[in-house]
């Protein structure tokens, strides 16, 4: 009997399925780092489920051959929750985009995060509603020219990194769809730490808001227009790296390193187990005023909701044992007739 | 009827075969408390009981007026009850207000106890008195017992150093030691209660109302005014070992019952809300029965979590109230299309909108039969009494795997919160529910086919973690068989046709529709829910005065019994009371073109007797 375990490759979790999505759109990169990244994570497709709620992002279930539920718009994260309790044996994913977790489904959104359930969910954000073919989304820019926009977006957009340090995930990310390696990296990252991990990737949409991220995607701005972010290393950037985020009092700044006015020691040294102040104030990074930060913005340990919630289970079997249902109708005052 | 006894004490008893009592008075006064005591005590006593607690939805409605008025009604008899009572043989005022909200249900020469104390111009004023009822020429219909609570409670504990608030609120013992002296009720089971309560440090308090209790009692042996105690024989129930049970609880043990006669493990997703809170609290008890409560965000949280658990092969379960459920319609939609068991239990108050929260109504049947997009029947049952929530919560288990279906079950505020005495089952007895899921794949030539049925048209319950199976579910239709994505038009067609036949189906597995009387005749009154026991008593009460009626109540509101239609035809009239404006009438008229009776109440309260035995007489002739 061959009992050595199976070598998975990306193939393993490709459905049979044809995918939907527009040509050019950025879910497909997303798609294809996560079937590189999946293998590589080891655990095998029959105990991996990925559950999404509605828009173009959210058909990404049908795309991997693993356990799927393509639930209702903003849900998932509700019927991931119930999952995870139920089966905490199970790497369950969540995926989602602007509209799906932060408009209908906000309020699950950041209850997700504070209660740190075990499981990773993926925010495919490209500042738009897609599927319904055009309108503005909770992250649309303010101006933005939508079709139920005609005269530019009024509202303040939300930003779902500062919203997941409000709710105090435990672990945050923001990766690019067209950024390959840094993205498997960060997926991978994601699915190794124990909690919520939350992801945001900026997902070009070139039918409806084409070129919205091009300042973080395209070769010739993104090394000045984005941040990578490493553990305990100083914040520098620009294409001749000569460019830091240095710490002001309360405000980030950024600094030039060319001059040799400013030292690397000055400049603000990234930790991923930092203050949240601190990493608030990351998140407000924006571009163009600053290059926006991508990778790992906080990973941090802390019980996860499911071990929690199990934990008093295995609790009140241990000082009452198991429940006895006859024991329990009978019980209190009773009478014979 | 009555025989007079010697009693052990001075006073004479008289034997009675039933007391319908009412004990209003604030929000505050513990008349709840009072009530569920005198019930249990009761019951204890081999009595049949039924009970309805009328309370406002504020916590503490302001204090002294009529809205903040909380009443507890409750019937004990020597022969089988199965209602509240209509009208009162005794009532227990502890003020102005709750006098005379009260009053009207109190029959002539009833007795009326009132906390004296409490009737001073402040009160009144509260109660929007000019004068004092108790002056009122109208108190001559009654045996008026003007008891000072208040002070005789202070006396009374006045050894045990209380602060004047906390020796004020004795004051319902007073009141509960009088009436079970009145009634010959045992002291023993409430006893317990206030020792067991009242335990970590609070031993003082526990021995102040102990003491108020047993003043309460002293006080009806000695007064002149009340020349003799009452007191009632037990029924003569079905044998076996009983205790008193209330809607709520019984639903959640029947959860527990259902979870391990499946050998599924419970995942319960719920958010607060009226009536149906309860469930959460019982179930939040039991987590060494391996039970998993969430307390969800939000209701839509909580349905979905429950499918999420389903989907991982657990019992999903989420309950709420009609407000609740009309946010949960687009997830039981979405339970329907990946074809999951679920139990939503609808704990009905009354509506529209935040409505009567504490009041009761059956307002939300077709809600939950229609309230969805799209074609999207589920099987809809409906409990009838308290301790039939045990059962039923069961019965809708089996049909939810059986069928891989959600399945809706109603219940409302008067059962939920209503008690009565209740044959304890034998476990042991109690049928597996037979569950599997598949550990092959079910195609040979390809991937696994997650909505292949059978001869049910239930598709087989693959769980993640089996290899092989790996399949997705979704809300978008999909081909039958392999469940993928389809948006083919002989495809649409041939599903909604399979879910609906999958509900359809369900009257295979419950028996057929009964009916008590007559087999044919003048009138048929069919009922649901809550209203069986009004209906059925009132239904009686109209054989025995010699009319042609009979009665059916149905316990399977979607799909109907397949032989309802049949029974229907049989009577020359069908009369349908509901505390709605005709939800089940509609779905009869509709589905058998019957020209059926509407009697319809909605007043936040149920049926009468009375009021239904009239109904009853001017059809059955």
């Amino acid at each position: 009997m061959n009992t050595a375990l199976k070598v998975l490759k990306a193939d393993d979790f490709a459905s049979d399925q044809d995918i939907r999505w527009c040509p050019g759109c950025g879910d497909y990169s997303i798609l294809a780092q996560m079937k590189k990244v999946l293998p590589e994570i080891g655990i095998p497709p029959e105990q991996t489920v990925f559950i999404s709620g509605i828009g173009c992002s959210s058909r990404f279930p049908y795309y991997v051959n693993t356990y799927g539920v393509h639930s209702i718009h903003g849900r998932a994260p509700a019927v991931a929750t119930g999952l995870k309790l139920a089966r905490p044996d199970l790497s369950v994913w969540v995926i989602t985009g602007d509209g799906d977790a932060l408009s209908i489904g906000g309020n699950h959104f950041i209850h997700l995060l504070r209660r740190n359930v075990d499981l990773n969910i993926v925010l495919f954000n490209n500042r738009i509603y897609g599927l319904t073919k055009g309108q503005y989304s909770p992250t649309s820019v303010e101006g933005q020219v939508t079709k139920s926009t005609p005269m530019g977006v009024v509202d303040h957009p939300l930003n779902p990194i500062s919203i997941a340090i409000g709710a105090e995930a435990t672990f945050i990310a923001r990766s690019v769809d067209s950024n390959i390696k840094h993205l498997a990296t960060v997926l991978k990252r994601a699915a190794e730490h124990q909690g919520t991990s939350f992801v945001e990737v900026y997902q070009n949409c070139n039918v409806f808001n084409d070129g919205a991220f091009s300042y973080a995607q395209d070769k010739a701005t993104r090394d000045d227009a984005t941040v990578e972010l490493e553990h305990g290393k100083p914040m520098i950037f620009g294409k001749d790296k000569d460019k830091g985020i240095r710490l002001n009092g309360f405000s980030l700044e950024v600094v030039n390193l060319a001059d040799g006015k400013v030292k690397e020691d000055d400049l603000l040294f990234h930790d991923e187990q930092a203050d949240p102040a601190l990493v608030y104030l990351l998140s407000r990074m924006r571009h163009p005023q600053f290059p926006e930060p991508i990778g790992v913005f906080r990973n941090v340990e802390h019980g996860t909701f499911e071990k929690a919630v199990r934990g008093q289970i295995d609790q009140a079997v241990e000082q009452r044992g198991r429940g006895d249902l006859q024991k329990l109708l009978s019980s209190g005052d009773t009478w014979t007739v | 009827m009555s025989t007079q006894a010697p009693s052990a004490i001075e006073k004479p008893v008289e034997y009675v075969s039933g007391i319908t009592v009412r004990l209003v008075g604030d929000s505050g006064d513990g008349m709840q408390l009072l009530g569920q005591q005198l019930t249990n005590t009761s019951a204890l006593l081999g009595n049949d009981v039924a009970t309805f607690p009328d309370f406002p939805a504020e916590i503490r409605a302001p204090r002294g007026t009529r809205a903040g008025v909380s009443g507890f009604q409750v019937q004990f008899a020597s022969h089988e009850v199965h209602t509240p009572g209509d009208t009162l043989d005794a009532l227990v005022a502890m003020n102005p207000a709750a006098l005379v909200t009260n009053l009207a249900d109190l029959n002539k020469g009833g007795l009326l106890i009132v906390n004296d104390d409490s009737f001073e111009d402040k009160d009144l004023k509260l109660a929007k008195l000019n004068t004092s009822p108790l002056e009122d020429p109208s108190m001559e219909n009654y045996r008026l017992i003007k008891v000072s609570m208040t002070r005789l409670t202070k006396e009374a504990v006045a050894e045990f150093g209380l602060s004047t608030k906390e020796a004020d609120r004795c004051k319902n013992f007073f009141a509960m030691g009088l009436v079970y002296w009145l009634y010959g009720r045992n002291m023993d089971a409430t006893l317990r209660f206030i020792h067991g309560k009242f335990s970590a440090g609070k031993s003082t308090i526990a021995a102040a109302n102990e003491k108020a209790l047993r003043a309460g009692w002293a006080y009806g042996e000695t007064i002149e005014a009340l020349g003799h105690s009452y007191n009632v024989h037990p029924a003569k129930l079905t044998s076996g070992t009983y205790r008193n049970i209330m809607g709520n609880q019984a639903l959640a043990w029947g959860l527990l019952a259902a979870a391990q006669r499946s050998g599924k493990e419970l995942f319960y997703g719920s958010y607060p809300i009226t009536p149906a809170s309860d469930i959460l609290h019982e179930l939040a008890r039991y987590k060494n029965f391996g039970v998993c409560t969430f307390q969800a965000e939000d209701e839509i949280a909580a349905v979905c979590a429950a499918i999420g658990a389903s989907y991982g092969g657990q019992m999903g379960v989420t309950t709420s109230s009609g407000p609740g459920i009309a946010l949960k319609a687009e997830a039981m939609g979405l339970a329907l299309m990946l074809e999951l068991p679920l139990l939503v239990i609808d704990v009905q108050r009354g509506g529209p909108s935040t409505g009567l929260p504490t009041k009761t109504e059956q307002a939300d049947l077709l809600q939950v039969m229609f309230g969805r997009n799209g074609e999207s029947p589920l099987p809809v049952l409906a409990a009838r009494s308290p301790g039939d929530c045990f059962e039923i919560v069961q019965e809708a288990w089996m049909l939810a795997t059986q069928l891989m279906l959600p399945v809706i079950v109603l219940s409302d505020g008067y059962i939920a919160n209503g008690a009565e005495p209740w044959k304890i089952p034998d476990v042991s007895k109690l049928a597996p529910i037979p569950v599997s899921h598949p550990q092959e794949n079910n195609n040979p030539d390809g991937p696994f086919k997650p909505y292949l049925r059978n001869e049910l048209l239930a598709r087989p319950w693959a769980i993640p973690g089996t290899p092989e199976l790996m399949h997705r579910v979704g809300g978008i239709e999909k081909e039958d068989g392999t469940g993928n994505i389809s948006y083919d038009p002989e495809n649409h067609q041939k599903m909604v046709h399979i879910r609906a036949q999958k509900v359809a189906n369900a009257a295979k597995l419950l028996p057929p529709q009964s009916v008590e009387g007559p087999a044919s005749g003048d009138l048929l009154v069919v009922s649901w829910g809550g209203t069986y026991g009004a209906c059925l008593t009132a239904v009686q009460q109209a054989q025995s005065a010699g009319l042609s009626v009979a009665h059916a109540h149905l316990r399977y509101l979607n799909p109907f019994p397949s032989n309802l239609g049949e029974i229907l035809s049989r009577y020359k009239k069908v009369l349908i009371p509901e505390l709605n404006m005709g939800q089940l009438r509609m779905l009869i008229r509709s589905r058998y073109l019957v020209d059926a009776i509407g009697y319809n109440k909605i007043k936040g309260k149920p049926f009468t007797v009375t009021e239904l035995v009239e109904k009853i007489s001017e059809y059955a002739k």
